[in-house]
Parts: structure tokens; C-alpha cells; sequence
């Protein structure tokens, strides 16, 4: 065996050091250096973005290269998503310092340090995979430790409750997606992704839509699409807060990249046949849908749940889209998601933190308390609203730019469907801005100071909310890679 | 009589439909568990006969049988674990206990 092929996952191997060091300091470092742990992590884990992101400008290391008989890809586009994944990772960690420095957490910061680690591999991997049981360990190994860190929070009984949620529909959902496989196992006569693409361009029976459909729905669980989405909410507001803002930036992000992976890569040849019209269903459902919920939320972290459903009804634009640009698109909306996404959940979070409070009414009249923090939920809400100097506003743009390359009629009507929920979705982000700004009534949220992490986490959300729309540099670069990556090959019609 | 790949597919198509109505039909949270392993299990025993009938020059659905049984043993522990601490604070496993976040 050639050993040299596992320099292709510098990536992956940079997580698994950064896990095992972190592993090493919570075993047997003394208890009175504990509290240093999740500083550790962070620092550990900024070096490991450097080490990728430096690793995308050499030219020699985001080659594409395949390794494992073909079970394991990486190109420049690869790594280039894995850094947005990494910068994404960073800042929920140094917006966790003070949750994993309370009280509570004192005898169990590492174990929280560790799954979110495995997590993230497990996303890599289904980054990555190439080949169906690399792809299964990655969904698996992404959700369930995921289900453990729901769990987090033992005192609470919600925390719990969404656990149970979480759990039973992840596992119904690879179950179902398993069982696919073993349709598209039998319809080709193996689970590599390339030969499963050559396979499937003779096959027209009702099996390969079966398949499919069971396909797209397991995925779709994990991405919380409409009709999928009934854990979300529940999970959301349940879970702990730090983990709430993984779940719903780094876990969703990585699923829609791979489920764009499969749809071109394995399922491409069948394009117009079968999928395109299940795709464009889910997306009008999920971005309606989501939206229409989102709107009588009072719970912060509800309401955020059903933003990030409609939120990633707008990502799979940039599947549909079915071209390079679209692929660059869909990155970038991800990597703007991730800075507003982290702005709003930073300020909540803080709050949380200080007061326990996470319902809608509680932040009436927060400017008059805190003005630094409503000013940055405001900017969190326009860029997600879509408002135009900041960074969503152009992140959208160019996901519906990408969208109406492909000029068939029915993706017109597709982008108009999205375009009128963007203006109700403008109606629910201003409730908040409203509720924190015009409300006259005396906020029950005193004035307090929130730590040193979460001020770092939010200044740097609200940087990237600023200047990623701005910074042109950016999109170009993911242009360019999207355009000459392998994954550009894959778009035939 | 010769034994053709359909006698396996049915027991098995059986199976998981056995464990989707179990899923959704049954309050018990460890009944759904079983039922859940009921829908693994078929998958499981698919991926063998597609295997054996289809493609028996080959090991990948084999193998990916192998994997699919430690990953399910993985989810089954994981789940018991989060019931066992649900348990602890209704005293009870049934869902319609689990009613406190709606909508």
C-alpha cells in the first residue's frame, strides 16, 4: 500500500491532531489548568485554518488529487468549502469560551470539545467521499455525536426532549437513506460514485426514481428541507445555544455541499428526468414554508430555526442552478450565512449567557440597555433579510444570477417564487429590529458587559457581514476554482 | 425448487415496512428504537442479496453490510443513553410526554 495517498487529507489529519492533542490536555493536564481548555481548542484550531488556507494558495497541494482507489477526492474547490467550514468552526468555538467555562460544564468541557472535532471530520468525510460507505461513516460520524452535544445541557429538561428528536428522526432518516443505496446498489452493481454515473445512463426504470426519492429525503433530513424539517425547531430551541449555532451554520453548509456532490456526481446523467422537478418542489416548500412559520415565533431560537429552514431553501438554489457558477454561489452564500448566522446566534447566546432570557418579547427596548448588541442583531438581521450594502444582500444576488443561467421558463417562475419570499422574509427580520429599536416599553434586560470571546466572536461576524459583500476578491477566487475544478465536468443537461 | 433472489427481497421488503409502521404507529420510545433496528436490518439484509444474487463476483455490498451493522450498534447505544436521561426527568418513555416544544 502506498502510504503517501494520506497526504491527500492534510485537511482531515489537521482535525484529528488538533482532537487528539485537545484529548491529550483533557486527560492529563491537572484540574487547575482545565479552565485553559477551550482557549487551547481555539488556538489549536486557528491553526489549522491557517495551515489550510495556506494550503489552497500553494498550487502543488489543491491539485486534484484522488486517493484510496478513488474512494476519497480533494481539488481546490474542496478544500477551498473546507475552509469556509474551518473559519465557520473557529468563531463558534470563541463564541463557546464562556459557555464551556461555566459552571456547569466543569467536568465535562473536553467531551463537548471532542464531538464537535469528530463532527466536523464526519463532514469532511462526506465532503470528500467518493464512495457510498466513505459517504455513510461521514453522515453518521457528522450526526451522531451531534445528538450527544444536543444532550448537552443536563439541567435542562428541553435539551433532552430535542435529543430524543434529534436522535430517532437522524436515525429514521439514514435508515431511509441507506435503503436507497441499496436500490442504486443493485440498479448499477457498485457503490463508487463513478461507476454508478456510468451505470445510471442506460437505466430508466421506476427503481432508479424510488431510489432517488428515498436519496433526496435522507439528505434532505439532515439539510432540514421542507417536508423534512419537522425535528429543526425542536432541536434548535433545545439544544444549548453554542451547539444551536453549529447546527445550524457548519452542519447545514457541509450537507448542502454534499448533497450537490451526489446530485452531479452520481445521479447527473438523470438530470432532467427525474430530479430536477423533485428539487424544484422542495425549494419552493422550503423557502415558503419556513418563511410563513418564521413569522409567528416568539422564541428567538425558534425563529431562527425557521429562517435557517428558508435559508437553506435559497442554498439549494444554487443546485438547481446546475453549473460552475452556481457551485460558487452556493459557497459563497454559505460562508455569508455563516457570519450573519453567528452574528445573530453571538448576541443571543450572550444574552443567554447573562440573563437566561431567549423570547422575542424580552428584547423590546434592548437598545436603550445594550446598544452594541442590538446594533449588531440589526446588521445579523438585514444581512440575512438581504439588504444591500451588506453582505447578504449580495450573496443572494448572485445565487439567483447563477439560477437564471440555466433559462428554461420554469426556473424563472422558480426565482420569482424566491424573490417574493425574500420581501417576507424582510417582514419577520424587522419584527426583531422593530421589537429592539421603536418599542417603547422598559427593556427587562438589564445593561451587563458580555465576555472577552463572544465580543471577539461578534466583532468578527460582524466584519465578515461588512466587507464579504465588498471584498469582490472573494467571490472571484471561488468563480475561478468552481470553473476549473473536476466538479465543473459533472453539469451536462 | 431453485431459490430466486425474490423469496430474500420480500422477507426483506416486509421487514422495513414492519419497522416505517412500527415508527410512526408506536408511543413507546424503545418500540420505536426496535423498529428503527427493524428498517436497518433491512437495508442490511437488501445490500447481502443484491450481493449474493445480482453481483456475486464482488465483496462491496458485503462489506458495506458489515460497516452499516456497527454504525446501526453505534446509533442503538446512543439512543438508549439520551431515553435512559429522559427517563430520569418524566419518569416515562412515552412520546406523548415529550410535548413541551410545539410548533
Amino acid at each position: 500500500m502506498d502510504y503517501s495517498q494520506f497526504l491527500a487529507m492534510k485537511q482531515e489529519i489537521a482535525i484529528l491532531i488538533v482532537f487528539l492533542l485537545v484529548f491529550i490536555y483533557d486527560t492529563f493536564m491537572p484540574r487547575s489548568s482545565q479552565k485553559g481548555l477551550p482557549v487551547f481548542t481555539t488556538i489549536l484550531m486557528l491553526a489549522a485554518t491557517a495551515f489550510g488556507i495556506a494550503g489552497s494558495f500553494c498550487s502543488c497541494c489543491s491539485a486534484a488529487t484522488e486517493a484510496f482507489a478513488g474512494m476519497y477526492e480533494t481539488s481546490a474547490v474542496i478544500i477551498a468549502i473546507k475552509n469556509i467550514l474551518n473559519i465557520g468552526m473557529v468563531i463558534v468555538l470563541i463564541q463557546s469560551i464562556k459557555w464551556a467555562n461555566g459552571e456547569l460544564m466543569i467536568m465535562r468541557r473536553g467531551e463537548f470539545y471532542e464531538l464537535l472535532l469528530v463532527t466536523l471530520f464526519g463532514m469532511y468525510l462526506m465532503i470528500s467521499a467518493r464512495h457510498f460507505l466513505v459517504f455513510v461513516i461521514g453522515l453518521d460520524c457528522a450526526s451522531l455525536p451531534l445528538a450527544a452535544m444536543v444532550a448537552f445541557d443536563k439541567n435542562r429538561y428541553e435539551s433532552h426532549e430535542a435529543a430524543v428528536k434529534y436522535m430517532l428522526t437522524a436515525v429514521f432518516s439514514s435508515a431511509i437513506f441507506m435503503m436507497g443505496l441499496s436500490f442504486v446498489y443493485a440498479l448499477s452493481g457498485s457503490l463508487y460514485f463513478s461507476k454508478i454515473y456510468v451505470a445510471l445512463a442506460s437505466e430508466h426504470s421506476t427503481m432508479l426514481i424510488v431510489a432517488l426519492a428515498f436519496v433526496i429525503s435522507g439528505v434532505g433530513f439532515k439539510l432540514s428541507l421542507v417536508p423534512f424539517h419537522l425535528w429543526t425547531a425542536d432541536v434548535y430551541q433545545g439544544a444549548p445555544t453554542s451547539v444551536t449555532s453549529y447546527l445550524s451554520v457548519i452542519s447545514k453548509g457541509a450537507a448542502a455541499f454534499a448533497f450537490m456532490v451526489i446530485l452531479s456526481q452520481v445521479f447527473g446523467i438523470c438530470y432532467s428526468q427525474v430530479w430536477e422537478w423533485m428539487l424544484y418542489a422542495l425549494i419552493v416548500l422550503t423557502i415558503t414554508i419556513g418563511n410563513l412559520f418564521a413569522i409567528r415565533q416568539r422564541n428567538m431560537k425558534r425563529f431562527l430555526a425557521f429562517s435557517s429552514i428558508s435559508q437553506a431553501g435559497y442554498i439549494m438554489l444554487g443546485i438547481i442552478a446546475y453549473n460552475a457558477l452556481g457551485v460558487a454561489a452556493m459557497m459563497f452564500y454559505i460562508l455569508v450565512y455563516i457570519f450573519s448566522n453567528l452574528a445573530a446566534f453571538g448576541v443571543i447566546g450572550a444574552i443567554e449567557n447573562a440573563t437566561g432570557k431567549v423570547s422575542m418579547d424580552d428584547y423590546r427596548g434592548l437598545y436603550r440597555t445594550n446598544p452594541r448588541l442590538a446594533f449588531t442583531m440589526m446588521l445579523a438581521m438585514f444581512s440575512l433579510a438581504g439588504i444591500p450594502p451588506f453582505a447578504g444582500f449580495f450573496s443572494k444576488f448572485f445565487i439567483f444570477t447563477a439560477a437564471l443561467q440555466g433559462a428554461s421558463p420554469a426556473i424563472y417562475v422558480l426565482v420569482l417564487i424566491a424573490l417574493i419570499n425574500t420581501i417576507i422574509s424582510l417582514y419577520y427580520y424587522l419584527l426583531v429590529v422593530k421589537a429592539m429599536f421603536i418599542s417603547e416599553e422598559q427593556c427587562v434586560i438589564p445593561t451587563f458587559r458580555s465576555s472577552c470571546g463572544e465580543r471577539i466572536g461578534m466583532w468578527i461576524s460582524l466584519a465578515g457581514v461588512m466587507l464579504l459583500g465588498l471584498v469582490s476578491c472573494i467571490y472571484s477566487y471561488l468563480i475561478i476554482t468552481a470553473a476549473n475544478s473536476n466538479i465543473a465536468t459533472f453539469f451536462i443537461r | 425448487m431453485e431459490l430466486k433472489a425474490i423469496f430474500y427481497l420480500i422477507p426483506s421488503l416486509i421487514m422495513f415496512c414492519c419497522g416505517l409502521y412500527g415508527f410512526i404507529t408506536r408511543k413507546n420510545m424503545i418500540a420505536m428504537l426496535i423498529s428503527l433496528e427493524l428498517m436497518l436490518n433491512a437495508v442490511d439484509m437488501n445490500f447481502v442479496i443484491f450481493n449474493r444474487f445480482l453481483f456475486p463476483g464482488q465483496m462491496e455490498g458485503m462489506m458495506f453490510t458489515l460497516f452499516a451493522i456497527a454504525i446501526a450498534a453505534a446509533e442503538t447505544a446512543l439512543a438508549i443513553a439520551i431515553i435512559i436521561n429522559v427517563f430520569r426527568w418524566v419518569k416515562n418513555i412515552d412520546v406523548r410526554e415529550l410535548n413541551k416544544m410545539k410548533f
